[in-house]
């Protein structure tokens, strides 16, 4: 049995492998990727260090940074379960394998959130996208919707109107992003805002082909002919593998206190996963550093 | 290695796409990208060949791989 497994590839997994490897713990590095949620962030002004840097540089930066260590990693698969032993946690992976260790850091992140409505998954990768600065250029002179009111919807917004022919934006609250993105998106001549709105379907055979909304207020229904849709709603927890085992909170994000233990002897959580105050790079990495820490002291006192 | 077919499907803001054409690089697998941010005509085959709307796309002697996973592309690739 090893004596640590961390979950996670993302600034909060990276951080914690570099300081697990300097402490010599046995550990093992597994995640379905590298770099996380930061992979699809454009520029990062507020990571200390680096007055701008594509959140892609900066990964591939933590990434050569943990290559330094002799630590063992599997990357490219995702982790199907987590469970409790007698004295540990055995982690499963998607090709079966199983890999057990005295304690576990989950720092798992956080994914897009679904829209759960009919057709989304049906025509996912088929015109419904959940990557704005991936999939806009392929909608080039159509007209689409973005979906949502956040700050990642009106910046999707923003960046079609200059590629598409007509954006329909449709968010199911007012605005909620920073003035300055909403000021930007009402001056588009080429965008219609739907606000309280919601999406009941998105409608096609083999594509997108339209979106059916309701207006909240008058239960009116309207159906919007588009090529592609952008779900930009949030994000959710990569949590899964530990309900049942940790407490979560109603956003079903892993609870911590403040030494990142999540009240299960041996196993710790970082980063965006938990219930950390802000989701942000510079968090995110301080917390794998606490988080294996802690994971070290507990390991030492077996 | 080199007698297989891989074909990628990118736009130039894609950091995924990136991953994928580091990915073939770093294992010596040649590969030929098509930006369909411009390449009209490799969108088209994109979206009517291998029925796909995102990038990248991948296309291995023909099979289809969308989004940069790495397992599978081992696996189709014999790595």
């Amino acid at each position: 049995m090893r004596e640590l497994i961390i979950i996670g590839g993302g600034p909060a997994g990276m951080t914690a492998a570099v300081y697990t490897a300097r402490k010599r713990i046995d550990a093992l590095l597994l995640s379905k990727d590298i770099g996380g949620q930061v992979l699809t962030t454009t520029g990062v002004e507020n990571y200390m260090g680096y007055q701008y840097i594509e959140g892609f540089e900066l990964m591939q930066k933590f990434e050569e940074q943990v290559k330094l260590f002799p630590l063992e990693k599997k990357i490219g698969q995702g982790v199907a379960g987590l469970s409790q032993l007698d004295a540990g946690f055995e982690v499963t992976i998607d090709n079966g394998e199983s890999h057990q260790a005295k304690a576990v850091i989950v720092a798992t992140g956080k994914r897009p959130r679904p829209l759960n409505v009919p057709g989304e998954e049906q025509l996912r990768g088929r015109g419904v996208t959940y990557c704005a600065i991936c999939d806009g250029p392929l909608f080039t002179g159509q007209k689409v919707a973005v979906i949502g009111g956040g700050n990642s919807a009106l910046e999707a917004a923003d960046d079609m109107v200059k590629i598409a022919q007509y954006v329909y934006l449709v968010s199911l609250t007012p605005f909620t992003g920073d003035r300055i993105l909403i000021d930007k998106v009402r001056d588009a001549s080429n965008l219609t805002a739907f606000l309280e709105h919601e999406v009941v379907a998105i409608e096609g055979e083999s594509r997108v082909e339209a979106i059916a909304i309701r207006d909240l207020k008058s239960g009116e229904e309207n159906r919007l002919q588009v090529g592609g849709v952008f779900i930009e709603i949030g994000l959710i927890p990569n949590s899964e593998l530990a309900s049942g085992i940790a407490r979560l909170n109603e956003l079903g994000e892993i609870e911590v206190n403040y030494a990142n233990e999540t009240g299960i002897p041996g196993l710790f959580a970082a980063g965006d996963v938990t219930n950390v105050l802000e989701k942000q790079i510079v968090v995110a990495a301080g917390e794998g550093a606490k988080a294996s820490l802690q994971a070290h002291k507990y390991i030492q006192r077996l | 290695m080199s007698a297989r077919e891989v074909k990628v499907y990118s736009t130039p803001t894609c950091p995924w796409c990136r991953k994928v054409k580091q990915f073939f690089e770093d294992n010596g697998i040649e590969y030929k990208d098509f930006n369909v941010a411009e390449d009209s005509a490799a969108r088209e085959e994109m979206i009517n060949k291998c029925k796909q709307l995102a990038v990248p796309t991948i296309c291995i002697d023909g099979e289809v791989i969308v989004g940069f996973n790495e397992a599978q592309l081992k696996e189709k690739l014999g790595l």
